[in-house]
Protein backbone atom coordinates (compact mmCIF):
# COMPACT_ATOMS: atom_id res chain seq x y z
CA UNK A 1 0.00 0.00 0.00
CA UNK A 2 2.74 2.49 1.01
CA UNK A 3 4.59 1.45 -2.10
CA UNK A 4 1.43 2.39 -4.50
CA UNK A 5 0.84 5.61 -3.03
CA UNK A 6 4.73 6.18 -2.85
CA UNK A 7 4.30 5.88 -6.53
CA UNK A 8 1.32 7.49 -7.55
CA UNK A 9 0.31 9.63 -5.29
CA UNK A 10 2.86 12.64 -6.98
CA UNK A 11 0.97 11.94 -10.11
CA UNK A 12 -2.34 11.88 -8.80
CA UNK A 13 -1.64 15.17 -6.81
CA UNK A 14 -1.15 16.85 -10.17
CA UNK A 15 -3.93 15.61 -11.76
CA UNK A 16 -6.07 16.55 -8.79
CA UNK A 17 -4.30 20.00 -8.79
CA UNK A 18 -5.23 20.82 -12.35
CA UNK A 19 -8.74 19.49 -11.96
CA UNK A 20 -9.10 21.50 -8.90
CA UNK A 21 -7.44 25.05 -11.46
CA UNK A 22 -9.56 23.62 -13.82
CA UNK A 23 -12.80 24.35 -11.47
CA UNK A 24 -11.79 27.73 -10.72
CA UNK A 25 -11.20 29.07 -14.26
CA UNK A 26 -15.15 27.51 -15.10
CA UNK A 27 -16.60 28.59 -12.26
CA UNK A 28 -15.06 32.12 -13.14
CA UNK A 29 -15.19 32.28 -16.77
CA UNK A 30 -19.31 31.31 -16.82
CA UNK A 31 -21.14 33.91 -18.82
CA UNK A 32 -23.33 33.85 -16.01
CA UNK A 33 -21.24 35.23 -13.14
CA UNK A 34 -20.72 38.47 -15.18
CA UNK A 35 -22.44 40.73 -13.41
CA UNK A 36 -22.14 39.27 -9.83
CA UNK A 37 -18.28 39.84 -10.59
CA UNK A 38 -18.91 43.44 -11.82
CA UNK A 39 -20.48 44.45 -8.82
CA UNK A 40 -17.83 43.43 -6.73
CA UNK A 41 -15.01 45.11 -8.43
CA UNK A 42 -16.73 47.81 -7.28
CA UNK A 43 -15.84 47.32 -3.38
CA UNK A 44 -13.52 49.14 -3.01
CA UNK A 45 -14.94 52.08 -4.98
CA UNK A 46 -18.17 52.12 -2.04
CA UNK A 47 -16.15 51.99 1.08
CA UNK A 48 -16.41 54.48 3.50
CA UNK A 49 -12.78 54.87 3.30
CA UNK A 50 -12.16 58.54 3.24
CA UNK B 1 -21.68 72.82 9.38
CA UNK B 2 -18.30 71.80 10.36
CA UNK B 3 -15.23 73.44 9.44
CA UNK B 4 -13.76 72.45 5.47
CA UNK B 5 -17.07 71.23 4.56
CA UNK B 6 -17.94 73.59 2.54
CA UNK B 7 -15.18 71.97 -0.34
CA UNK B 8 -16.04 68.95 -0.13
CA UNK B 9 -17.90 67.58 -3.97
CA UNK B 10 -21.79 67.15 -3.93
CA UNK B 11 -21.36 63.85 -5.58
CA UNK B 12 -19.37 62.78 -2.54
CA UNK B 13 -21.67 63.99 0.22
CA UNK B 14 -24.18 62.03 -1.78
CA UNK B 15 -22.03 58.99 -0.58
CA UNK B 16 -21.93 59.84 2.61
CA UNK B 17 -24.08 57.33 4.26
CA UNK B 18 -21.69 56.84 7.15
CA UNK B 19 -23.72 56.46 10.05
CA UNK B 20 -23.11 52.65 9.36
CA UNK B 21 -19.12 53.01 8.61
CA UNK B 22 -17.68 50.88 11.51
CA UNK B 23 -14.97 52.81 13.84
CA UNK B 24 -12.04 52.20 11.87
CA UNK B 25 -9.00 50.94 14.07
CA UNK B 26 -6.34 53.18 12.58
CA UNK B 27 -3.97 54.36 14.98
CA UNK B 28 -1.49 51.37 14.40
CA UNK B 29 -2.60 51.87 10.88
CA UNK B 30 -0.71 55.71 10.91
CA UNK B 31 2.37 54.07 12.96
CA UNK B 32 2.83 51.69 10.20
CA UNK B 33 2.78 54.27 7.33
CA UNK B 34 5.38 56.56 9.37
CA UNK B 35 7.74 53.27 10.21
CA UNK B 36 7.33 52.65 6.39
CA UNK B 37 8.64 56.04 5.32
CA UNK B 38 11.42 55.79 7.84
CA UNK B 39 12.63 52.24 7.30
CA UNK B 40 12.69 53.35 3.57
CA UNK B 41 15.18 56.01 3.98
CA UNK B 42 17.54 54.10 6.42
CA UNK B 43 17.68 50.95 4.07
CA UNK B 44 18.31 52.95 0.56
CA UNK B 45 20.94 55.13 2.66
CA UNK B 46 22.37 51.60 3.63
CA UNK B 47 22.27 50.64 0.03
CA UNK B 48 23.85 53.95 -1.33
CA UNK B 49 26.30 52.83 1.14
CA UNK B 50 27.28 49.73 0.21
CA UNK B 51 27.09 50.46 -3.36
CA UNK B 52 30.04 53.22 -2.90
CA UNK B 53 32.13 50.33 -0.32
CA UNK B 54 31.86 48.04 -3.67
CA UNK B 55 33.34 51.50 -6.09
CA UNK B 56 35.65 52.44 -3.29
CA UNK B 57 36.38 49.21 -0.31
CA UNK B 58 38.56 52.18 1.68
CA UNK B 59 34.62 52.54 2.90
CA UNK B 60 34.82 49.10 4.55
CA UNK B 61 36.47 51.32 7.37
CA UNK B 62 38.26 48.79 8.24
CA UNK B 63 36.14 47.93 11.23
CA UNK B 64 33.97 44.19 11.67
CA UNK B 65 30.93 45.57 12.04
CA UNK B 66 31.40 48.16 9.06
CA UNK B 67 32.05 45.64 6.67
CA UNK B 68 30.00 44.90 3.54
CA UNK B 69 29.40 41.11 4.48
CA UNK B 70 27.76 42.64 7.45
CA UNK B 71 26.46 45.44 6.13
CA UNK B 72 24.79 44.28 3.16
CA UNK B 73 21.81 42.00 5.13
CA UNK B 74 21.10 44.92 7.00
CA UNK B 75 20.12 46.85 3.73
CA UNK B 76 18.34 43.87 2.04
CA UNK B 77 16.47 43.50 5.14
CA UNK B 78 15.39 47.06 5.64
CA UNK B 79 14.15 47.65 2.58
CA UNK B 80 12.37 43.67 2.07
CA UNK B 81 11.16 43.47 5.50
CA UNK B 82 11.10 46.56 7.27
CA UNK B 83 10.24 49.01 4.25
CA UNK B 84 8.04 46.60 2.48
CA UNK B 85 7.26 44.90 5.70
CA UNK B 86 5.73 48.07 6.94
CA UNK B 87 3.99 48.93 3.56
CA UNK B 88 2.25 46.04 3.39
CA UNK B 89 0.71 46.00 7.27
CA UNK B 90 -0.32 49.45 6.82
CA UNK B 91 -2.14 48.43 3.60
CA UNK B 92 -3.64 45.06 4.60
CA UNK B 93 -4.78 46.63 7.95
CA UNK B 94 -6.72 49.66 6.53
CA UNK B 95 -7.58 47.64 3.15
CA UNK B 96 -9.26 44.56 4.96
CA UNK B 97 -11.30 46.63 7.37
CA UNK B 98 -12.80 48.69 4.27
CA UNK B 99 -13.44 46.40 1.90
CA UNK B 100 -15.10 43.96 4.72
CA UNK B 101 -16.51 47.25 6.38
CA UNK B 102 -15.26 45.85 9.60
CA UNK B 103 -13.25 46.94 12.54
CA UNK B 104 -9.89 45.31 13.06
CA UNK B 105 -10.22 42.34 14.66
CA UNK B 106 -8.63 42.29 18.45
CA UNK B 107 -9.07 46.49 18.05
CA UNK B 108 -6.69 48.94 18.36
CA UNK B 109 -4.73 46.97 21.57
CA UNK B 110 -4.11 43.81 18.50
CA UNK B 111 -2.80 46.56 15.92
CA UNK B 112 -0.45 48.55 18.26
CA UNK B 113 1.00 44.68 19.00
CA UNK B 114 1.54 43.90 15.62
CA UNK B 115 3.45 47.52 14.99
CA UNK B 116 5.43 47.13 18.14
CA UNK B 117 5.86 43.46 17.77
CA UNK B 118 7.12 43.48 13.93
CA UNK B 119 9.83 46.47 14.32
CA UNK B 120 10.93 44.89 17.82
CA UNK B 121 11.74 41.71 15.36
CA UNK B 122 13.36 44.26 12.83
CA UNK B 123 15.64 46.11 15.76
CA UNK B 124 16.66 42.62 16.80
CA UNK B 125 17.77 41.07 13.72
CA UNK B 126 19.60 44.13 12.42
CA UNK B 127 21.50 44.71 15.54
CA UNK B 128 22.51 41.19 15.06
CA UNK B 129 23.99 41.06 11.52
CA UNK B 130 25.94 44.00 12.81
CA UNK B 131 26.87 41.82 15.66
CA UNK B 132 27.76 39.01 13.17
CA UNK B 133 25.29 37.06 14.35
CA UNK B 134 23.51 35.18 11.13
CA UNK B 135 22.15 32.05 9.84
CA UNK B 136 24.16 32.98 6.67
CA UNK B 137 20.91 32.05 4.35
CA UNK B 138 20.07 34.91 1.79
CA UNK B 139 17.08 37.10 3.33
CA UNK B 140 16.62 34.42 6.63
CA UNK B 141 19.79 35.79 8.45
CA UNK B 142 17.95 36.26 11.87
CA UNK B 143 18.90 33.61 14.40
CA UNK B 144 16.78 31.25 16.48
CA UNK B 145 15.52 33.99 18.56
CA UNK B 146 14.09 36.68 16.26
CA UNK B 147 13.18 33.72 14.49
CA UNK B 148 10.55 32.62 17.28
CA UNK B 149 9.77 36.41 17.87
CA UNK B 150 8.53 36.74 14.28
CA UNK B 151 6.79 33.51 14.42
CA UNK B 152 4.90 34.67 16.97
CA UNK B 153 4.47 38.02 15.55
CA UNK B 154 3.29 36.40 12.04
CA UNK B 155 0.73 34.01 13.54
CA UNK B 156 -1.23 37.11 15.55
CA UNK B 157 -1.00 39.21 12.13
CA UNK B 158 -2.93 35.70 10.64
CA UNK B 159 -5.65 35.75 13.60
CA UNK B 160 -6.04 39.78 13.27
CA UNK B 161 -6.34 39.72 9.27
CA UNK B 162 -8.44 36.49 9.15
CA UNK B 163 -10.55 37.10 12.54
CA UNK B 164 -11.17 40.66 10.51
CA UNK B 165 -12.22 38.84 7.11
CA UNK B 166 -14.70 36.74 9.24
CA UNK B 167 -16.66 39.58 10.87
CA UNK B 168 -16.89 41.11 7.47
CA UNK B 169 -20.21 42.85 6.95
CA UNK B 170 -19.61 42.72 2.93
CA UNK B 171 -20.96 39.59 2.04
CA UNK B 172 -18.07 38.90 -0.80
CA UNK B 173 -13.97 38.92 0.13
CA UNK B 174 -12.86 41.36 -2.50
CA UNK B 175 -9.71 40.27 -3.87
CA UNK B 176 -6.67 42.12 -2.51
CA UNK B 177 -7.53 40.10 0.47
CA UNK B 178 -7.23 36.97 -1.55
CA UNK B 179 -3.50 38.22 -1.99
CA UNK B 180 -3.55 39.55 1.94
CA UNK B 181 -3.74 35.91 2.53
CA UNK B 182 -2.04 34.00 0.55
CA UNK B 183 0.96 36.22 1.29
CA UNK B 184 0.33 35.97 5.29
CA UNK B 185 -0.09 32.39 5.26
CA UNK B 186 2.67 30.96 2.96
CA UNK B 187 5.02 33.80 4.57
CA UNK B 188 4.14 32.18 7.56
CA UNK B 189 4.70 28.72 6.37
CA UNK B 190 7.99 29.55 4.60
CA UNK B 191 9.53 31.33 7.51
CA UNK B 192 8.62 28.34 9.90
CA UNK B 193 9.71 25.82 7.09
CA UNK B 194 13.17 27.09 6.18
CA UNK B 195 14.08 27.70 10.25
CA UNK B 196 14.33 24.67 11.57
CA UNK B 197 17.43 24.50 13.19
CA UNK B 198 18.73 23.38 16.92
CA UNK B 199 20.15 26.22 19.12
CA UNK B 200 23.44 25.53 20.50
CA UNK B 201 22.99 25.81 23.87
CA UNK B 202 21.62 29.32 24.91
CA UNK B 203 24.25 30.72 22.52
CA UNK B 204 23.09 32.85 19.69
CA UNK B 205 23.97 30.15 17.20
CA UNK B 206 22.33 26.95 15.86
CA UNK B 207 22.61 24.12 13.69
CA UNK B 208 19.45 23.76 10.88
CA UNK B 209 17.77 20.47 10.74
CA UNK B 210 18.96 20.08 6.74
CA UNK B 211 21.78 19.71 5.48
CA UNK B 212 23.81 19.85 2.23
CA UNK B 213 21.78 20.17 -1.13
CA UNK B 214 18.50 19.50 0.74
CA UNK B 215 19.04 22.75 2.99
CA UNK B 216 20.26 24.73 -0.05
CA UNK B 217 16.26 23.50 -1.73
CA UNK B 218 14.64 24.60 1.63
CA UNK B 219 16.39 27.32 1.72
CA UNK B 220 15.24 28.97 -2.09
CA UNK B 221 11.95 27.10 -1.49
CA UNK B 222 11.95 29.67 1.01
CA UNK B 223 13.68 32.67 -1.00
CA UNK B 224 12.16 32.34 -4.23
CA UNK B 225 8.97 32.25 -2.62
CA UNK B 226 9.56 35.51 -0.41
CA UNK B 227 10.17 37.25 -3.63
CA UNK B 228 6.42 35.60 -4.63
CA UNK B 229 4.21 35.95 -1.88
CA UNK B 230 5.97 38.80 -0.24
CA UNK B 231 7.33 40.78 -2.73
CA UNK B 232 4.58 40.22 -5.52
CA UNK B 233 1.10 38.63 -3.97
CA UNK B 234 1.39 41.05 -0.85
CA UNK B 235 2.20 44.21 -3.12
CA UNK B 236 -0.53 42.59 -5.60
CA UNK B 237 -3.32 43.28 -3.04
CA UNK B 238 -1.68 47.17 -2.98
CA UNK B 239 -2.03 47.29 -6.66
CA UNK B 240 -5.73 46.26 -6.46
CA UNK B 241 -7.50 48.10 -4.14
CA UNK B 242 -4.93 51.62 -4.73
CA UNK B 243 -5.07 51.65 -8.15
CA UNK B 244 -8.81 51.63 -8.49
CA UNK B 245 -8.96 54.10 -5.43
CA UNK B 246 -6.78 56.44 -7.38
CA UNK B 247 -7.79 56.09 -11.07
CA UNK B 248 -11.95 56.19 -9.14
CA UNK B 249 -12.75 53.12 -11.67
CA UNK B 250 -13.09 49.04 -11.12
CA UNK B 251 -10.38 47.19 -11.75
CA UNK B 252 -10.48 46.49 -15.34
CA UNK B 253 -11.35 42.86 -15.35
CA UNK B 254 -12.36 41.09 -11.80
CA UNK B 255 -12.40 38.03 -13.85
CA UNK B 256 -9.28 38.11 -14.80
CA UNK B 257 -8.26 39.01 -11.28
CA UNK B 258 -9.40 35.95 -10.09
CA UNK B 259 -7.53 33.89 -12.50
CA UNK B 260 -4.55 35.62 -11.67
CA UNK B 261 -5.01 35.12 -8.28
CA UNK B 262 -5.32 31.45 -8.30
CA UNK B 263 -2.62 30.33 -11.24
CA UNK B 264 -0.04 32.77 -8.98
CA UNK B 265 -0.70 30.58 -6.61
CA UNK B 266 -0.73 27.43 -8.01
CA UNK B 267 2.63 27.91 -10.07
CA UNK B 268 4.75 30.29 -8.17
CA UNK B 269 5.69 27.91 -5.13
CA UNK B 270 7.40 25.51 -7.70
CA UNK B 271 9.72 27.86 -9.07
CA UNK B 272 12.56 28.27 -6.20
CA UNK B 273 14.82 25.51 -8.01
CA UNK B 274 15.77 28.33 -10.69
CA UNK B 275 18.14 29.13 -7.95
CA UNK B 276 20.35 26.32 -8.43
CA UNK B 277 21.00 25.63 -11.64
CA UNK B 278 23.99 23.52 -11.65
CA UNK B 279 24.22 22.64 -8.68
CA UNK B 280 24.22 19.09 -7.02
CA UNK B 281 20.57 19.48 -6.75
CA UNK B 282 19.29 16.67 -9.39
CA UNK B 283 18.51 17.80 -13.24
CA UNK B 284 14.69 16.78 -12.63
CA UNK B 285 14.13 19.20 -10.09
CA UNK B 286 16.50 22.11 -11.93
CA UNK B 287 14.26 21.60 -15.12
CA UNK B 288 10.97 21.53 -12.48
CA UNK B 289 11.46 25.26 -11.60
CA UNK B 290 12.51 26.66 -15.19
CA UNK B 291 9.55 25.47 -16.12
CA UNK B 292 6.96 26.58 -13.86
CA UNK B 293 9.41 29.99 -14.25
CA UNK B 294 8.32 30.59 -17.38
CA UNK B 295 5.03 29.66 -17.11
CA UNK B 296 4.52 32.14 -14.88
CA UNK B 297 5.04 34.92 -17.30
CA UNK B 298 1.08 34.36 -18.11
CA UNK B 299 -0.83 35.33 -14.60
CA UNK B 300 2.03 37.97 -14.49
CA UNK B 301 1.83 39.87 -17.39
CA UNK B 302 -2.46 39.46 -16.80
CA UNK B 303 -1.89 41.11 -13.83
CA UNK B 304 0.34 43.67 -15.34
CA UNK B 305 -2.60 44.04 -18.20
CA UNK B 306 -5.44 44.52 -15.93
CA UNK B 307 -3.33 47.00 -13.75
CA UNK B 308 -2.57 49.00 -17.05
CA UNK B 309 -6.35 48.71 -18.34
CA UNK B 310 -7.75 50.17 -14.97
CA UNK B 311 -6.40 53.20 -16.26
CA UNK B 312 -8.26 53.06 -19.94
CA UNK B 313 -10.29 55.94 -20.59
CA UNK B 314 -8.56 57.84 -17.99
CA UNK B 315 -5.10 58.34 -18.95
CA UNK B 316 -5.42 61.93 -18.38
CA UNK B 317 -4.68 61.22 -14.43
CA UNK B 318 -1.19 60.91 -15.29
CA UNK B 319 -0.90 64.24 -16.49
CA UNK B 320 -1.94 65.88 -13.67
CA UNK B 321 -2.21 62.78 -10.29
CA UNK B 322 1.96 62.11 -9.75
CA UNK B 323 1.08 60.13 -7.23
CA UNK B 324 -0.87 57.81 -9.63
CA UNK B 325 1.57 57.78 -12.06
CA UNK B 326 3.98 55.99 -9.10
CA UNK B 327 1.41 53.50 -9.37
CA UNK B 328 1.00 52.95 -12.72
CA UNK B 329 4.63 52.81 -13.42
CA UNK B 330 5.49 50.03 -10.84
CA UNK B 331 3.03 48.14 -12.68
CA UNK B 332 5.08 48.89 -15.59
CA UNK B 333 7.89 47.76 -13.62
CA UNK B 334 5.78 44.23 -12.52
CA UNK B 335 6.01 43.70 -15.92
CA UNK B 336 9.34 44.21 -16.96
CA UNK B 337 11.11 42.19 -14.01
CA UNK B 338 8.43 39.42 -14.53
CA UNK B 339 9.64 39.17 -18.00
CA UNK B 340 13.12 38.88 -17.16
CA UNK B 341 12.53 36.61 -14.50
CA UNK B 342 11.46 33.63 -16.09
CA UNK B 343 14.54 34.21 -18.85
CA UNK B 344 17.14 34.41 -16.46
CA UNK B 345 15.64 31.05 -15.09
CA UNK B 346 16.15 29.26 -18.05
CA UNK B 347 19.21 27.28 -17.70
CA UNK B 348 20.92 28.34 -20.83
CA UNK B 349 20.78 32.12 -19.86
CA UNK B 350 21.44 31.25 -16.67
CA UNK B 351 24.37 29.86 -17.32
CA UNK B 352 25.56 33.14 -18.00
CA UNK B 353 24.30 35.51 -15.54
CA UNK B 354 24.49 33.31 -12.56
CA UNK B 355 26.79 34.65 -9.67
CA UNK B 356 26.83 38.46 -11.71
CA UNK B 357 25.57 41.81 -11.22
CA UNK B 358 22.55 40.68 -13.59
CA UNK B 359 20.96 39.24 -11.07
CA UNK B 360 21.10 42.66 -9.27
CA UNK B 361 20.18 45.10 -11.71
CA UNK B 362 17.19 42.50 -12.35
CA UNK B 363 15.93 42.38 -8.46
CA UNK B 364 16.33 45.88 -8.39
CA UNK B 365 14.58 46.65 -10.85
CA UNK B 366 11.71 44.98 -9.50
CA UNK B 367 12.48 46.40 -6.11
CA UNK B 368 12.75 49.97 -6.99
CA UNK B 369 10.73 49.90 -9.62
CA UNK B 370 7.62 47.82 -8.71
CA UNK B 371 7.58 47.52 -4.18
CA UNK B 372 9.40 50.80 -4.27
CA UNK B 373 6.80 52.38 -6.89
CA UNK B 374 3.89 50.84 -5.66
CA UNK B 375 4.54 51.73 -1.78
CA UNK B 376 5.24 55.53 -3.15
CA UNK B 377 1.82 55.69 -5.05
CA UNK B 378 -0.25 54.39 -1.63
CA UNK B 379 1.81 56.09 0.95
CA UNK B 380 1.05 59.96 -1.35
CA UNK B 381 -3.26 58.56 -1.25
CA UNK B 382 -2.81 57.66 2.49
CA UNK B 383 -1.23 59.96 4.19
CA UNK B 384 -3.57 62.84 3.33
CA UNK B 385 -6.78 59.82 4.40
CA UNK B 386 -5.29 58.57 7.58
CA UNK B 387 -4.23 62.08 8.76
CA UNK B 388 -7.46 64.12 7.81
CA UNK B 389 -6.24 66.23 5.38
CA UNK B 390 -7.71 67.44 1.98
CA UNK B 391 -4.22 66.64 0.41
CA UNK B 392 -0.92 66.81 -0.03
CA UNK B 393 1.09 69.32 1.00
CA UNK B 394 2.61 69.27 -2.85
CA UNK B 395 1.93 67.64 -6.25
CA UNK B 396 5.20 69.09 -7.58
CA UNK B 397 7.38 67.63 -5.15
CA UNK B 398 5.84 64.20 -5.85
CA UNK B 399 6.36 64.50 -9.44
CA UNK B 400 10.13 65.42 -8.98
CA UNK B 401 10.23 62.76 -6.58
CA UNK B 402 8.88 60.13 -9.53
CA UNK B 403 11.81 61.79 -11.69
CA UNK B 404 14.09 61.74 -9.78
CA UNK B 405 13.46 57.61 -8.77
CA UNK B 406 12.87 57.12 -12.41
CA UNK B 407 16.35 58.53 -13.54
CA UNK B 408 17.63 56.48 -10.44
CA UNK B 409 16.34 53.27 -11.99
CA UNK B 410 17.34 53.60 -15.21
CA UNK B 411 21.23 54.30 -14.16
CA UNK B 412 21.16 51.95 -11.44
CA UNK B 413 19.39 48.97 -14.31
CA UNK B 414 21.05 49.75 -17.01
CA UNK B 415 24.68 49.84 -15.09
CA UNK B 416 23.98 46.33 -13.66
CA UNK B 417 22.70 44.83 -16.94
CA UNK B 418 25.87 46.06 -18.84
CA UNK B 419 28.07 45.12 -15.90
CA UNK B 420 26.70 41.34 -14.88
CA UNK B 421 26.71 40.59 -18.86
CA UNK B 422 30.63 42.05 -18.99
CA UNK B 423 31.18 39.93 -16.30
CA UNK B 424 29.88 36.46 -16.89
CA UNK B 425 31.51 36.79 -20.13
CA UNK B 426 34.95 37.60 -18.82
CA UNK B 427 34.69 34.73 -16.51
CA UNK B 428 33.97 31.50 -19.30
CA UNK B 429 36.21 33.33 -22.05
CA UNK B 430 38.89 31.18 -22.99
CA UNK B 431 42.34 31.67 -24.94
CA UNK B 432 43.47 29.44 -27.84
CA UNK B 433 45.03 27.68 -26.08
CA UNK B 434 41.85 26.70 -23.53
CA UNK B 435 42.92 29.04 -20.36
CA UNK B 436 40.44 31.50 -18.91
CA UNK B 437 41.44 34.64 -21.30
CA UNK B 438 40.59 36.87 -17.53
CA UNK B 439 41.96 36.71 -13.96
CA UNK B 440 38.82 37.45 -11.76
CA UNK B 441 40.44 40.26 -10.09
CA UNK B 442 40.26 41.76 -14.16
CA UNK B 443 36.62 41.11 -13.83
CA UNK B 444 36.54 43.18 -10.84
CA UNK B 445 38.30 45.91 -11.74
CA UNK B 446 36.22 46.31 -15.03
CA UNK B 447 33.15 46.44 -12.47
CA UNK B 448 34.44 49.80 -11.08
CA UNK B 449 32.93 52.50 -13.59
CA UNK B 450 29.59 50.64 -13.86
CA UNK B 451 29.94 50.80 -9.80
CA UNK B 452 29.98 54.23 -9.70
CA UNK B 453 27.15 54.70 -12.05
CA UNK B 454 24.69 52.02 -9.91
CA UNK B 455 25.94 54.48 -6.86
CA UNK B 456 24.84 57.46 -8.63
CA UNK B 457 21.25 55.98 -9.37
CA UNK B 458 20.96 55.10 -5.86
CA UNK B 459 21.62 58.55 -4.68
CA UNK B 460 19.01 59.81 -6.83
CA UNK B 461 16.76 57.51 -5.84
CA UNK B 462 17.61 58.23 -2.20
CA UNK B 463 17.02 61.90 -2.83
CA UNK B 464 13.61 60.97 -4.50
CA UNK B 465 12.51 59.86 -1.12
CA UNK B 466 14.29 62.64 1.24
CA UNK B 467 11.77 64.49 -0.64
CA UNK B 468 8.72 62.42 -0.27
CA UNK B 469 10.01 62.78 3.62
CA UNK B 470 9.31 66.33 3.34
CA UNK B 471 6.05 66.16 1.75
CA UNK B 472 4.70 63.90 3.76
CA UNK B 473 6.04 65.33 7.01
CA UNK B 474 4.61 69.11 5.99
CA UNK B 475 1.13 67.46 4.84
CA UNK B 476 0.86 65.84 8.14
CA UNK B 477 2.27 69.13 10.03
CA UNK B 478 -0.31 71.41 7.80
CA UNK B 479 -2.44 73.26 10.45
CA UNK B 480 -5.54 71.68 11.86
CA UNK B 481 -7.50 74.11 10.16
CA UNK B 482 -6.63 72.29 7.02
CA UNK B 483 -8.57 69.57 8.10
CA UNK B 484 -11.55 67.63 6.77
CA UNK B 485 -13.85 66.46 9.36
CA UNK B 486 -13.39 62.35 9.26
CA UNK B 487 -17.32 62.37 9.25
CA UNK B 488 -16.85 64.19 5.91
CA UNK B 489 -13.73 62.64 3.88
CA UNK B 490 -13.53 61.84 0.47
CA UNK B 491 -14.38 57.95 -0.68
Amino acid sequence: MLDFLHDWLPSIWVAWFFAVFLLILVRTLRPSRRAALERQAMIPLQDDAG
Amino acid sequence: MPEGSATIPAPVLERLHLSTQPDYVDGPVRAFAVATVFWGLAGFAAGLFIALQLAFPALNLGLEWTTFGRLRPLHTSAVIFAFGGNALLFSSLYIVQRTCRARLFGGEDAGWFLFGGYNLFIVVAATGYLLGITQGKEYAEPEWYADLWLAVVWIAYLVVFGGTILRRTEPHIYVANWFFLSFIITIAMLHIGNNVVLPVGLSSRSYTFAAGVQDAMIQWWYGHNAVGFFLTSGFLGMMYYFIPKQADRPIYSYRLSIVHFWSLTFLYIWAGPHHLHYTALPDWAQTLGMVFSIMLWMPSWGGMINGLMTLSGAWDKLRTDPALRFSVAAVGFYGMATFEGPVMSIRAVNALSHYTDWTIGHVHSGALGWNGFIIFGALYWIVPKLWNKPGLYSTRLVSWHFWLASLGIVLYAAAMWVAGIMQGLMWRAYDSLGFLQYSFVESVAAMHPYYVIRAGGGVLYLAGAVLMAVNLWRTIAASAASAVPATLRAA
